[in-house]
């Protein structure tokens, strides 16, 4: 197993400096920035910045190469077969709204299924609720198992010719679980839906190949794989998109403008319209540069070790519940403590300086169908190490004494 | 541990958290609110029995952390036999002091209410934590407004 050495890694990142002592163990919320990152966004302002496709001058045409050279970092990172295929957005919520109104209300009519499994969340839940209700459609709800496993044969079941779209995440934000999308895809496919993919905790902790899953779409935001917030990606299979009508219109986006009519852009350019987040297309870029620096199977590998040591040291303290995230779960841990709220454990891990997210983890409806109302959610990055782990344990511990008091 | 944390997990707290008191349904209520926090899914609903201007009784159900458990409970005990105007003066005066504006003056009849309150105050040092306190009280004051009411109070 390949591993590397995450306190060395940590002094990559200056917020470390500024925080001695942090555990930070919520990176599946938004992660870290390396100094790569932010010094490369810097360095961009500084050289070369100017708005992209627009000027005739060397300024412009350079900070245009700096802005597609992103989207080709992006394709290589993904594996996609085309540049073309790449559509820089704010993140994976306006990805996803992206194809609920463009590509939704073209192939979902009334009658229709849209399929999602039931660990979303609500960013891959309430935009296809909302198209189904526009719809007439009917919005149906894969299950897991009670081991957090998504439940494979009860989705097959669910899968018929009126399922026109399959949406799921690649890891589940809450459990960690991770989804067999492409024995999804598979089967989607196999009744003429098309899948859309929710990357956003896959992307920063492990290879990810959009012809080898054969997914239609995924998208990602990139702050949380270590990159600034403003820029996601969506991928879309170039014929999935060339068949999708605009949704935001305006400048950047047009071939021909008259008082009567327009002629759109071919994709990517068609759904990018006016001035995008460039400087945060350069620092995705930067960001993909550190993860590759590092290799996503030796991250992976890291955080597949942690996730092991963290399942392990969590189960031996009495009175802790895992919430179950089945047998591939990555970088994801939350829990309950037997009678104390998830809000009172955050607020004293947070006293021993352990960062953790606490609440429903914008997933309402798995919070109900647990029968909890929310959890305390530890997540990891290339960052951590068991030692941070320990120090979690331990402040859980501090907090089941002081309630039990 | 810190001194803040002590202060905020006083024993008072954690035992009106774990066994909180006037915690049931009114079966008669004259008023009544839900009160929600979206950020953390913590629900309460607050029941009134008004008579005349006198809170004849008030009891409270839903779940929540230790925080607006207690918060709640202790606003059961202090308003119980309050009149309406008593009952919004220690509002007031708890919520002047879990969010650290000036304090508001009480009646010397209400002062000791007040210090029943005052376990409270630990919130100040944990401002994603001030709402949790309050939550009770909104969903009160929500009741009285709303007449028989349904509406729910959100701290958003």
């Amino acid at each position: 197993m390949s591993r590397f050495d995450p306190r060395r890694l940590r002094r990559e990142f200056p917020i470390f400096e500024r925080n001695p002592g942090l555990v930070f163990l919520d990176s599946g919320a938004s992660a870290q920035k390396p100094r790569q990152v932010i010094d490369g966004i810097a360095e961009f302002y500084r050289s070369d910045y100017a708005n992209v496709h627009r000027g005739v001058y060397a300024l412009s045409a350079r900070s245009t190469d700096h802005f597609e050279a992103a989207r080709e970092r992006v394709r290589a990172f993904l594996n996609a077969a085309d540049e073309r295929e790449i559509v820089f957005v704010r993140g994976a919520t306006e990805a996803i709204n992206l194809v609920a109104h463009s590509w939704g209300p073209a192939h979902v009519k009334a009658g229709d299924e849209v399929v999602i499994s039931d660990v979303e969340h609500h960013s891959n839940l309430v935009p296809w609720q909302r198209l189904c209700q526009r719809a007439g459609a009917r919005l149906m709800v894969a299950p897991t198992d009670a081991t957090g496993e998504f439940d494979l044969a009860r989705f097959e079941a669910l899968l018929t010719p009126r399922t026109k779209l399959v949406a799921v995440t690649h890891i589940s934000n809450v459990t960690g679980a991770l989804l067999p999308v492409a024995r999804i895809v598979e089967l989607a496919h196999g009744v003429g839906a098309l899948v859309l993919v929710d990357g956003c905790q896959a992307i920063p902790r492990m290879p990810v190949d959009v012809q080898a899953l054969g997914c239609d779409f995924y998208a990602f935001s990139g702050h949380k794989a270590y990159g600034p917030t403003g820029i996601g990606v969506l991928y879309g299979r170039f014929g999935a998109l060339l068949a999708m009508p605009p949704w935001q219109t305006g400048g950047g986006m047009i071939t021909n403008v008259t008082y009567e009519e327009t002629e759109f852009q071919e994709p990517p350019h068609r759904f990018e319209a006016g001035t995008p987040d460039i400087a945060g297309a350069v620092g995705l870029t930067e960001a993909i540069n550190f993860i590759e620096g590092i290799g996503r199977e030796a991250i992976r590998d890291h955080e597949a070790a942690l996730t092991g040591y963290g399942v392990d040291r969590l189960s031996r303290i009495p009175g802790l519940q895992l919430v179950p995230g089945g047998q591939r779960r990555l970088s994801i841990l939350s829990f309950n403590l037997d009678g104390v709220h998830p809000h009172d454990v955050g607020t004293v891990l947070d006293q021993h300086g352990v960062a953790v997210r606490v609440g429903h983890h914008c997933a309402q409806p798995l919070m109900d169908k647990l029968g909890i109302a929310g959890t305390v959610r530890a997540s990891f990055g290339v960052y951590n190490d068991d030692a941070d782990i320990d120090r979690l344990a331990e402040a859980v511990e501090a907090c089941r004494e002081m309630f039990s008091r | 541990m810190s001194d803040e944390l002590r202060e905020l997990y006083q024993d008072i707290i954690l035992d009106h958290g774990r066994h909180p008191r006037n915690f049931h349904a009114l079966e008669h209520p004259t008023h009544l609110a839900r009160g929600h926090n979206p950020l953390c899914g913590d629900r309460v609903t607050v029941y009134l029995a008004i008579e005349g201007d006198r809170i004849a009784d008030v009891s409270f159900e839903g779940r929540g952390c230790a925080i607006s458990t207690a918060a709640a409970s202790l606003m059961t005990e202090v308003l119980k036999g309050k009149t309406l105007a008593e009952a919004q003066a220690l509002f007031a005066q708890f919520h002047a002091t879990v969010t650290g504006a000036p304090p508001e003056d009480v009646p010397e009849a209400l002062r000791e209410d007040a210090e029943r309150l005052e376990p409270l105050t630990g919130v100040k040092a944990y401002p994603a934590r001030v709402k949790c306190a309050t939550l009770p009280w909104h969903a009160f004051e929500a009741a009285l407004k709303s007449g028989r009411a349904g509406d729910t109070v959100k701290t958003e």
